[in-house]
């Protein structure tokens, strides 16, 4: 991605790969997980791993690092049921928390190791501190926050595709002359693959080959949060979200109210945010949640890229907007142009008749 | 104690507007800005400085117009500020741009030896979250990413305790000095810049490095031979095929609105109406 972000002259595109590189073979994807969970995104990646190792016709590897155990074990066969062929897995009491220096050195190792082509791993706080880390130890290619990945079959190179400009406009960029070609994506924006327990694949075991003495960040604790009463977005079944369009702090009292009706979240988009009117965590779009709700209401807000990558496999998106021409109504289900201040009165009043009718029929 | 806080001026995102019909940026206008995440470093390392003691240094990389986020800082408290510019480091993308800054930084440190260095989360317009763990790997520095509270710095000892934001929880991590830090929105406020700073800052005789003075020593780390990602293709995002179905009535009175959208929406999702009442109150 290029940090001044102007979009340069395509490329003369070099179909012959230095042989080096050519041997690098196979598409990997990180296996991430906390507190003896993984992360859903390692899985979400998974099923597009698959589909990029199907299209180059190569073989689908989980990378698994974390401490020896029966746990790690069952993350390697959690990663063969959701599409990999294989799993590379590496086993250390060092590995225990995730620290960037052991795990950093440990996916390098593997990588100059077993040489994959394609490296996948979630743009979450840990995956985002890992890649680009690797990458700048590789000193290959990175791509963060992709929202479509794709295989360029006239040279095999990974096309990642993202938001630029503020996510006014999308990019596909491309890294050809390193390998491997390195790819984030954040959570929920690519769907969750079918699990297959019937499928069986093969573990490769490497070691670490560090002492905790040479490691020099040192967890001193770890304060789980409580997750009470803190908006969970990316997997609320229902989210009313505003935009710039509620023109004032007070008026998203009315989104509040249509949310309480609904037992929905609250979103909004980057300008709200950064308004201060909701918190951080209620920001859907590229520097956001991504969300993929049953119901999304957009109330006020335009639509643009830099929102619409958040949110928009939403199954059912309703748009309230007083510009016709707004780009929400491109993509959203339904829409109703007017203005956001009275139109959602009416529709929280139409949802909760509605609802008491219902509850009353059983 | 010496601190480098790495900032980046950006285009303000929230005010681009695409073209609707050339589908190209519309720049004009766009007023440039810091980008937002690097005010929460700056505060935390002139925070860091007013307990401790010691030098803030900002550096930045752009083109020269980026002076003024570089003022922007020395208003807020920063003591030094130099900018890296050059036509040499134009389409450098993160791997290069970590490069050029981690040359510029041990330039820096001949002078003073730097014991923190401070870097955004992330920009708003390149959104990688790349460049901060770029620097740190290439320096051999070590890396607290997403860190939501300093809770101490020993300088007898050369270490340093924070809070780092994990997916489920907090980790607090100690670390050896010098290291990288990147802090999470949100961990603080930045201070009003002075009327003495904003004087000072109006004077300062900011350094401007070249390509020769920031110490890059491989050209060909630089700029766009020297970033392995190459952007082929900048579009805008193909219209669905199928628009909004917009709702319409006679009178067109918000409240028959509501009721036909809500008809509409609960004929083509029945099951809706359980998911609702599954979190409704």
């Amino acid at each position: 991605m290029s940090e001044d972000n102007e979009p340069r002259k395509p490329a003369r595109r070099k179909v012959e790969l230095d042989p080096k590189l050519a041997a690098y073979k196979g598409v990997w994807v990180f296996v991430e997980h906390e507190r003896g969970q993984v992360h859903p995104v390692s899985w979400e990646l998974m099923g597009e791993g698959r589909k990029l190792a199907d299209r180059l016709g190569v073989e689908l590897a989980g990378i698994v690092m974390g401490t020896p155990g029966p746990e790690s074990r069952q993350f390697c066969s959690e990663a063969i049921h959701y599409g990999a062929d294989l799993c590379y897995l590496m086993e250390d009491e060092l590995l225990k928390d995730y620290r960037n220096e052991p795990y950093t050195k440990g996916l390098t190792d593997l990588v100059n190791s077993y040489q994959p082509e394609i490296l996948l791993i979630g743009a979450t706080t840990l995956g985002r501190d890992l890649a680009g880390s690797v990458a700048t130890t590789l000193k290959t290619g990175l791509t963060a926050d992709c929202t479509e990945l794709a295989i360029d079959m006239e040279n095999r190179s990974l096309a990642a595709t993202r938001p630029t400009f503020g996510g006014s406009l999308l990019c596909t960029i491309v890294t050809l002359n390193y390998r491997p070609q390195m790819a984030t994506v954040r959570p929920r924006v690519m769907a969750m693959p079918e699990k297959d327990g019937n499928r069986t694949g093969r573990i490769i075991e490497h070691s670490l080959g560090m002492v905790e003495e040479s490691i020099i960040t040192k967890v001193l604790e770890y304060i789980p949060d409580n997750l009470q009463g803190k908006p969970q977005l990316a997997f609320a079944d229902i989210i009313v979200s505003g935009g710039r369009g509620m023109k004032k702090p007070e008026n998203f009292q009315l989104i509040w109210d249509l949310a309480k009706v609904l037992g929905a979240e609250v979103g909004a988009t980057r300008p709200i945010v950064q308004a201060g009117w909701v918190e951080a965590d209620r920001q859907v779009g590229q520097s956001g949640k991504t969300v993929r709700p049953k119901l999304y209401i957009a109330a006020g807000i335009s639509g643009a890229i830099q929102h619409r990558v958040g949110m928009e496999d939403s199954d059912v998106i309703i748009a309230i907007n007083s510009d016709p021409n707004a780009p929400i109504f491109d993509f959203a289900t339904y829409g109703i142009v007017g203005n956001a201040m009275v139109i959602l009165p009416a529709l929280t009043e139409a949802f909760r008749q509605h609802l008491s009718t219902a509850r009353m029929a059983g | 104690m010496h601190i480098v806080v790495c900032i980046k001026q950006v285009p303000d995102s929230a005010q681009i507007r695409v073209h609707p019909v050339t589908n190209t940026i519309m720049r004009q206008g766009v007023p440039a800005i810091v980008n937002p995440y690097d005010l929460y470093s700056l505060e935390e390392a002139l925070r860091i400085k007013d307990q401790y003691g010691g030098r803030v240094t900002v550096l930045s990389m752009g083109p020269p117009q980026a002076e003024a986020a570089l003022r922007k800082a020395i208003s807020f408290g920063a003591d030094d500020a130099i900018l890296v510019t050059d036509r040499a480091f134009a389409g450098s993308d993160t791997l290069a741009t970590s490069y050029a800054l981690a040359s510029a930084i041990s330039q820096i440190e001949k002078d003073i030896p730097i014991d923190m260095i401070f870097a955004g989360k992330q920009t708003i317009d390149g959104d990688t979250a790349q460049v901060g763990p770029g620097i740190a790997k290439r320096l051999d520095m070590q890396l607290l990413t997403y860190v939501s509270k300093v809770r101490e710095v020993d300088l007898e000892n050369r270490t340093i305790t924070v809070e780092r934001r994990a997916e489920g929880g907090v980790q607090v991590l100690k670390t050896r000095l010098p290291c990288l830090v990147t802090v999470l929105e949100g961990t603080n406020e930045m201070r009003f810049a002075t009327m003495s700073n904003m004087f000072r800052a109006a004077r300062y005789p900011l350094k401007t490095w070249d390509k020769e003075k920031a110490g890059i020593e491989d050209l060909t780390k630089i700029g766009l031979k020297g970033s392995p990602t190459i952007v082929s293709k900048v579009f805008a995002p193909t219209p669905k095929s199928v628009k909004a179905e917009i709702i319409d009535t006679e009178s067109n009175q918000p409240k028959d609105l509501a009721v036909t959208l809500l008809a509409k929406l609960f004929t083509k999702k029945p099951n809706l109406v359980r998911d609702i009442a599954k979190n409704a109150p």
